[in-house]
């Protein structure tokens, strides 16, 4: 079983800890290269300042937190953000000022399926998130290339935004932010309700 | 696989902690719904072992064969099925075609359930006579040749025209009008193939209308896609502003999508005179390309020779009912519409696997419910081939994620056959043995990947993809 053998060597060997499954499924996020630049000055580094990263012949780099997380960051620039994932639970962390929402979920390792598949090119709407209303009001203009996107996205609301394109801000401390629900989910959900109740 | 049980889906976290046997799961095809049933399966349930089945030494399906060679953002999605496929529970074997090399009932046989998730390998057709004249060609081969697919390498389209014709209001049709259209030194920096370049640098088409049975706010394309061909450098958009007429009030109470979008026609379509204008002081644009609506096409018409295609007689619609499901009627008038190049783009089609799997040939999908292929226990089914062949790549996810969260309540619930007989590839394997044939892993397709990348680099492409079988099998040694 020579494919085998091959295989398991290579998710041993070579990345060890990759397949810790919170890491799967999650995007492999780089750099957050964005092709149609809708909030210039979103992040901190642009994609010239890190390097000439997102290159094909680096298909297979995994993400490594070169970048967001090992730049110095006073305490003031600690943004806690929540995320409520799809099955309904809470999750906290603690965001950096300038990242985008989705550099904060894969920075993190947050487990939301699916999320950020085309890395932040605003070529999938996986990272689709939901506001509330006040927020979203005070959030930056939507792009109409975000807009194109966003209604391609599943569950769409009128408070939707990539998480690609939002930028954290100190401003958002406490930030609630909700993952729409697809099918599964909802079937999930109805699952755990059946238990419950037995 | 500590930690996983953790993170998985409530009602799974009990039977995570006892002692099972580690679940051995089949999954048929290697495009997004093949890769994201497994992910799920894998991240949602810490034993499971899930081997994907793949026809093609390469995997990926539609990502790499479908999606447009100037999008190569999307297909950033190839990172994550990167990452589940060297997970350690999961294989991949390559090259190997289900129904012919192994039948669905000897996987099932290996293994204690088996998800189809092969795509839709055909398209649909017109069914109109001359159909099959020289000249006309189905979106699927056109799209298959400019991404090298093996099949469709010696299509070799005649673009010696100057007009063609795409039948269809579909992202497909947009995505073959924008590689038609498109300025050359875009092309060259995607991974386009070397062959269809060539043959694009030659090309003489320099008008495309994409023709559609019912109206403006039928248009299955999406606004991204539009606004994409609308901006497309030296191209200009041809939009007849009276086929918009009244549309702006028709869509103030529709959704935002496709009141957008229908906003961005009706505002190109007035733009034009502008455009005119700049034409007439000799800033034209050489090549143009516009939407024709309520146009069903009834013949492909021959040349006086009968040896091609040299245009399309439409019948004229108008429309029954409304919003999206409006229908064409035909109203008795017909249009002859002049063309070198045909390109029908109505549609993909899915196909029966094997005769042991239900399949609907009606609706071209496999009867399913929640993604259980009704009738066969064990047997799933996700993506197009469950759906039918529309949705991007988040509609594939969410339908996967769906019939993965199937499979993994059977698990719990006690409906599979758990019984350690079922090997999985042990026995899959001494099967395509005695067969002479060789799967390709997935650090096998990583040397092919590597000397795709190689060979682009020389000419500036992320990569120049290789689409001769025999050549891939060449580089790993088999
Ligand atoms: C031309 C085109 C462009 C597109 N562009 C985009 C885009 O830009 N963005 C977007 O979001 N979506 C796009 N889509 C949609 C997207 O590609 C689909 O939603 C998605 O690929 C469907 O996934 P699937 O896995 O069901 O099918 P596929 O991707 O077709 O995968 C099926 C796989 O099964 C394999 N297979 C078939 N038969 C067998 C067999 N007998 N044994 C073993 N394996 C088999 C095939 O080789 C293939 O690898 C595009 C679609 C097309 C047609
Ligand atoms: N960039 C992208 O995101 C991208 C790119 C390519 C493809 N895709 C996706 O892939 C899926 C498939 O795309 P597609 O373009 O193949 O299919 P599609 O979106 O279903 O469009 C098919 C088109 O063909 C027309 N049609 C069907 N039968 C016809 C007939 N007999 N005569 C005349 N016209 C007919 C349809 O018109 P009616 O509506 O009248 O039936 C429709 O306009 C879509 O979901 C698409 O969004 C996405
Ligand atoms: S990550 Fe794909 S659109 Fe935001």
């Amino acid at each position: 079983m020579k494919e085998t053998g091959e295989r398991e060597a290579s998710a041993t060997g070579e990345c060890p800890g990759l397949w810790d499954d919170g890491q799967l499924g999650s995007a492999t996020l780089r750099v957050t290269r964005q092709k149609a630049q809708p909030l210039p000055g979103c992040c901190l580094l642009s994609a010239q300042e890190l390097g000439p990263l997102g290159n094909w012949d680096l298909l297979y780099l995994r993400w490594t937190p070169l970048s967001f997380a090992n730049l110095s960051y006073s305490s003031e620039n600690q943004v806690t953000v929540h995320f409520i994932n799809r099955d309904g639970e809470r999750l906290t962390t603690t965001a950096k000022e300038g990242e985008s929402l989705l550099e904060v979920v894969v920075n993190h390792n947050l487990a939301i399926d699916g999320f950020g598949a085309c890395e932040g090119t605003l070529a999938c709407s996986t990272c689709h998130l939901i506001f509330d209303k006040d927020t979203f009001q005070k959030l930056d203009a939507i792009s109409d290339e975000e807009l194109d996107m966003l209604d391609l996205a599943y569950g769409l609301t009128d408070t939707s935004r990539l998480g690609c394109q939002v930028c954290v801000k100190k401003w958002m401390d406490g930030l609630t932010v909700r993952v729409p629900m697809d099918v599964s989910d909802m079937r999930r959900q109805l699952e755990v309700g059946k238990q419950s109740k037995q | 696989m500590a930690g996983a049980g953790g993170r998985a889906p409530l009602g799974l976290r009990r039977w995570l902690s006892s002692a099972a046997p580690a679940p051995r799961v089949c999954v048929v095809g290697s495009g997004p719904a093949g890769f994201y049933t497994a992910q799920h399966i894998l991240k949602h349930h810490g034993g499971a072992l899930v081997d994907i089945y793949e026809k093609l030494p390469v995997p990926f399906g539609l990502v790499r064969f479908g999606v447009a060679p100037d999008h190569p953002e999307v297909k950033n999605v190839t990172n994550t099925f990167t990452q589940t496929a060297r997970s350690g529970r999961c294989g991949f074997y390559g090259n190997v075609t289900v129904g012919r090399d192994v039948t669905v009932p000897e996987l099932q046989r290996a293994y204690h359930a088996v998800v189809l998730s092969y795509g839709a390998e055909d398209n649909r057709v017109l069914g109109i006579p001359g159909e099959n004249l020289p000249g006309v060609y189905s979106a699927r081969a056109f799209v298959g040749w400019y991404n090298g697919l093996p099949e469709n390498q010696d299509l070799k389209p005649d673009l010696s025209c100057e007009t063609a014709l795409i039948l269809g209001h579909g992202n497909v049709a947009l995505d073959i009008a924008r590689i038609l259209l498109s300025p050359l030194q875009l092309l060259r920096k995607t991974d386009i193939t070397d062959s269809s370049l060539a043959a694009l640098a030659c090309s003489k088409v320099k008008r495309v209308w994409l023709v559609g049975r019912r109206g403006p706010l039928q248009v299955a394309f999406t606004i991204k896609e539009l606004r994409e061909m609308i901006n497309l450098p030296g191209a200009r958009a041809v939009l007849d502003p009276a086929d918009f007429t009244g549309l702006e009030s028709a869509v103030k109470d529709a959704s935002r999508p496709r009141k957008r979008l229908t906003e961005l026609m009706i505002k190109t379509a007035l733009e034009k005179p502008v455009e005119m204008q700049a034409a007439a002081a000799g800033a034209a644009a050489p090549r143009e390309w516009g939407l024709k609506f309520q146009r069903s096409p009834q013949e492909v018409l021959p040349s006086a020779d009968g040896r091609r295609a040299r245009g399309v007689r439409m019948a004229l619609t108008r429309l029954e009912g409304l919003g999206d499901s409006a229908k064409a009627i035909p109203t008795g008038d017909v249009e002859e519409l002049e063309c070198g190049l045909v390109l029908s783009s109505i549609g993909y089609r899915s196909l029966p696997l094997d005769p042991a799997v239900p399949f609907d040939s009606q609706r071209g999908v496999i009867p399913n419910s929640s993604g259980r292929v009704e009738g066969v226990p064990g047997l799933y089914c996700s993506g197009w081939v469950k759906r039918g062949p529309t949705g991007v790549i988040i509609t594939t996810m969410n339908d996967s994620f769906d019939t993965a969260q199937s499979l993994l309540e059977d698990l719990q619930g006690g409906v599979l056959d758990l019984s350690p007989s079922r090997e999985g590839f042990g026995l899959v394997e001494s099967i395509l043995h005695s067969r002479g044939v060789r799967p390709v892993s997935f650090s096998d397709w990583e040397k092919i990947d590597a000397a795709e990348v190689a060979r682009g680099k020389a000419a500036g492409k992320p990569r120049e993809k290789i689409v001769d079988p025999a050549e891939m099998l060449r580089i790993i040694g088999h």
